[in-house]
């Protein structure tokens, strides 16, 4: 159930192989899950095995890599751009032989799209700064700091910032500010309202909801069998 | 998930229990008893920086407004009722 995958590595450094989560039974479809990012990846990371095992109950190999530096990987974080992780992510298609995929919150902005699949409510690189901006702010507020986000903004482009504990390169920094998650052709939005509950993401602490979990793995299944997502 | 229709006390008093609940995961039934006093970020030790920076996020997206670094103080957030004012005197400034 765990394997390994190989991102590209940067240039003059060896590869080093990554973990992913895989129910890999051979199957003709094989689905590539990418991940929600930083603090969400918490948040969401029952949520989104418990939709895998549903997927892989209903037939489908799901492969759930770790974006490098993240989860389990050993990569520094603060290495990564948008685009490491986005060749990562398309080497993790190609590898693991993935046919579809499902990208989950800000996964969406990775998302490889040679591949057909789902954008499972699917985050901004703006929004996803601002976020944690914010949750930055107040925390140094409660501390007696005095922060302003358009300081921290400027800092994150010029040195990169560390927000919530995880330390984003200025690279990944002035990439986010304008990241845009793009449908590719084959793929489709699936948006909360159609879980029929609130995101968990927005829980304080990570919980679990069988039913919206229940309904995203049916969504998928039926726009695989040629129904709308 | 954006909506931009004008809120009323209800409305806005349900739409904002309705947010406390997701992000608190509570019952909508159970926020519904939620009062002006009932404390909020410094009361409930789940409220953290990070899960009060989500719920701003997701007012602003809820009810069509925009909440700056200055608008974000402890009164605001001590209370149900200082994130409620807060809410109204955003509303009403649009």
């Amino acid at each position: 159930m765990i394997s390994t995958w190989t991102p590209p590595a940067p240039e003059g450094t060896p590869a080093e192989a990554e973990l992913l989560v895989a129910f890999d039974r051979g199957r003709d479809l094989r689905l590539l899950v990418c991940p929600a990012w930083f603090d969400e990846a918490n948040k969401l990371r029952r949520f989104t095995l418990e939709v895998i095992r549903r997927l892989d109950r209903a037939g489908l190999d799901c492969l759930l890599p770790d974006l490098p530096g993240c989860n389990e990987s050993l990569a520094p974080l603060p290495n990564q751009t948008l685009e490491s992780w986005r060749a990562a992510m398309t080497a993790a298609a190609q590898g693991l032989r993935a046919t579809h995929v499902l990208a989950i919150r800000a996964g969406a902005l990775v998302a490889p799209p040679a591949l057909p699949g789902w954008h499972y409510a699917a985050q901004s690189g703006p929004k996803l700064l601002r976020g944690m901006i914010r949750a930055r702010t107040i925390a140094a507020r409660e501390a007696g700091l005095a922060e302003s986000s358009e300081s921290l903004m400027a800092l994150g482009r010029a040195e990169g910032l560390t927000l919530g504990g995880w330390a984003i390169s200025a690279a990944m920094f002035a990439a986010l500010e304008n990241a845009e998650p793009a449908l590719a052709p084959g793929q489709s939005d699936l948006a909360q309202s159609a879980l029929g509950g609130p995101g968990l993401w927005l829980r304080a602490e990570p919980d679990e909801d069988a039913r919206q979990a229940d309904r995203l793995a049916a969504r998928i299944v039926q726009s695989l069998a040629g129904g709308p997502a | 998930m954006t909506v931009s229709h004008n809120l009323d006390g209800a409305a806005l008093d349900l739409e904002l229990k309705g947010l406390i609940a997701d992000v608190l995961g509570l019952d909508p039934e159970q926020a519904q008893t939620f009062g002006p006093e009932t404390g909020l970020f410094g009361h409930l030790p789940e409220l953290d920086s990070m899960a009060v920076a989500g719920l701003l996020t997701e007012m602003e997206d809820r009810l069509g407004i925009v909440i700056e670094d200055d608008d974000v103080d402890g009164e605001m957030l001590e209370t149900y009722g200082g994130l409620r004012a807060f809410a109204e005197a955003k509303l009403g400034a649009r």
